[in-house]
């Protein structure tokens, strides 16, 4: 149940050294959801689209979401591709489908790239759905799937909890001198008068709840304040502290 | 099949040779039979509290290793029947207490006697650990001070992860709060945290306030464990508290600073 972990990200000297870096980044690409490819006038109306905004889409890289389709269909995505370039977008990859469409991808050189949470278009000047009418937006999709480490008994001083990959919630109180990490969220049904550093794999959106804030510390993706600059206001309220525009925000609730 | 009950509290001079001895005593004069041991190996302390330092032949650890038997290490204490006394070695360290030497003594022990009173060292570490591992109940022996709280709240993680019952998922130790040194005037003056502050804070049952009092050095120095000493008002604390351990209801004494009439006064602080 209890284990440490560094809080520190450090990087090997040895790698700074090294011709290259590999790391874990994410960045936003357009996603164009395939609906039905038998349509006669596909590239037609693609074409139309990115002559609205042709610098917008000037090889622009496009990740095509095959989920919309049956499966059913002969896909031949060397020709997709090819089509594609020639209204001036990049294909790089597909997302979700029929595992043959995938692999007939990964044949021309379009891996399959993980799912991610679906962004908001509002990067685009033109938001509507870019194929046709008919397309739906794109159903929510499920967030990863987190495991949260339920603890109902005291958490006493000198004990450090960790949540990997998810949630902690503790139903009890948090001793001064005890250590609860989450890579999600921390809720405390209780007094908390230990430390709380939630979202410690980097997730800004992480949350710490507390019925009682007498923490030592609070963090939150790396930003912390501790007991001494948390306003006396806070002092024993239910609170809960999140991120806001890169600050570390407390709310009495 | 006898109790185990650990006198602990992380921090050191707080009480726990006091209170071990003021329990085990009064278990006895209860009519229950009961034997105290010193896990403070190479700093023993509990024969002095005791009275019985000049009769000490073999040791807790002699019969951990196998030179003794346990029946030749516990001494008889003069003064109370069915109580006895297991001393330490003043000349080795914890290291001495390995896990299977006392568990085989616990197990000897646990056939014949009804409460076996374990009197742990200061600390963390092996000793403490090794004075805790086997135990059934725990009294958390804590000053009104906060660095005594958190060390008390520091133990009470270890008894609920690294005791025995802990590690084997039997029914977890039960805790019970012993607060020494209590001295009410000093905490209406705010130079002490109060009952609630602490209760607040570790969150376990009150099991007796032993109330600040000359009486405790006074029986130290002469070895008459304090619970004797019954016009003392620790004496009397410690009787209750003994008596609320064994499930009688008892109200809690000595929280608020005593009306002192012109008597006491002469008297000064002495009782």
């Amino acid at each position: 149940m209890s284990e440490g972990i560094g809080l520190t990200r450090t990087e090997n000297v040895s790698d700074k050294d090294a011709p290259f870096q590999l790391r874990g980044g994410s960045v936003n690409l357009m996603l164009m959801k395939l609906v039905d490819m038998t349509s006669d006038s596909f590239y037609e109306r693609l074409s139309d689209k990115v002559r609205q905004a042709p610098n917008f889409f000037r090889n622009a890289p496009l990740v095509l979401d095959l989920d919309g389709l049956s499966g059913d269909e002969n896909l031949d995505f060397s020709d997709i591709r090819s089509r594609l370039r020639a209204c001036g977008l990049m294909a790089i990859g597909v997302q979700g489908g029929a595992p043959r469409h995938q692999e007939a991808a990964l044949r021309v050189g379009l891996p399959a790239l993980p799912p991610g949470r679906p962004a908001r278009l509002d990067t685009a000047p033109t938001a509507q759905p870019i194929v046709a009418a008919k397309v739906q937006p794109p159903p929510p999709q499920e967030p990863p799937p987190r495991t949260t480490l339920f603890v109902s008994e005291p958490v006493r001083s000198g004990r450090q909890l960790y949540a990997a990959g998810g949630d902690l919630v503790i139903t009890n109180l948090v001793s001064a001198g005890a250590e609860l990490l989450a890579d999600g969220n921390i809720h405390v049904y209780g007094a908390l008068r230990g430390r709380a550093l939630a979202g410690i794999s980097g997730d800004t959106n992480a949350r710490i709840l507390c019925l009682s804030l007498e923490a030592e510390m609070v963090s939150i993706a790396g930003l912390y304040r501790v007991n001494e600059d948390i306003a006396p206001s806070f002092y024993r309220k239910p609170v809960q502290i999140y991120l806001k525009e890169g600050y570390l925000c407390l709310d009495t609730f | 099949m006898g109790q185990i009950i650990v006198m602990t509290s992380g921090k050191g001079g707080v009480g726990k040779t006091t209170s071990s001895a003021a329990f085990a005593t009064g278990f006895a004069l209860r009519g229950h039979k009961t034997v105290v041991i010193d896990f403070d190996v190479g700093l023993r302390n509990l024969d002095l509290i005791m009275g019985c330092e000049r009769r000490v032949v073999f040791d807790f650890i002699n019969v951990i290793n196998g030179e003794a038997r346990l029946s030749q290490a516990l001494i008889k204490d003069k003064r109370i029947e069915n109580l006895y006394i297991l001393p330490t070695s003043q000349t080795r360290d914890k290291d001495a207490l390995t896990k299977d030497g006392v568990e085989k003594v616990m197990e000897e022990l646990r056939k014949e006697f009804e409460f076996i009173v374990c009197d742990s060292p200061a600390g963390i570490e092996k000793g403490a650990l090794m004075a805790l591992y086997f135990a059934d109940q725990a009294i958390i022996v804590t000053n009104p001070e906060v660095s005594s709280v958190r060390d008390s709240d520091r133990v009470l993680g270890m008894l609920a992860a690294r005791s025995r019952r802990a590690e084997l998922g039997l029914e977890p130790v039960t805790e019970h709060l012993l607060l020494t040194r209590y001295d009410p005037e000093r905490v209406v003056r705010g130079e002490m945290l109060n009952v609630e502050d602490v209760l607040d804070i570790l969150a376990i049952p009150l099991l007796g306030i032993i109330p600040e009092s000359q009486a405790v050095l006074r029986a130290s120095n002469v070895g008459v464990p304090v619970i004797l000493d019954d016009v003392s008002t620790a004496g009397q604390a410690y009787s209750d508290a003994v008596g609320r351990f064994l499930g009688e209801k008892i109200e809690h004494r000595f929280i608020k600073p005593q009306k002192r009439g012109l008597f006491a006064w002469l008297r000064g602080n002495s009782a």
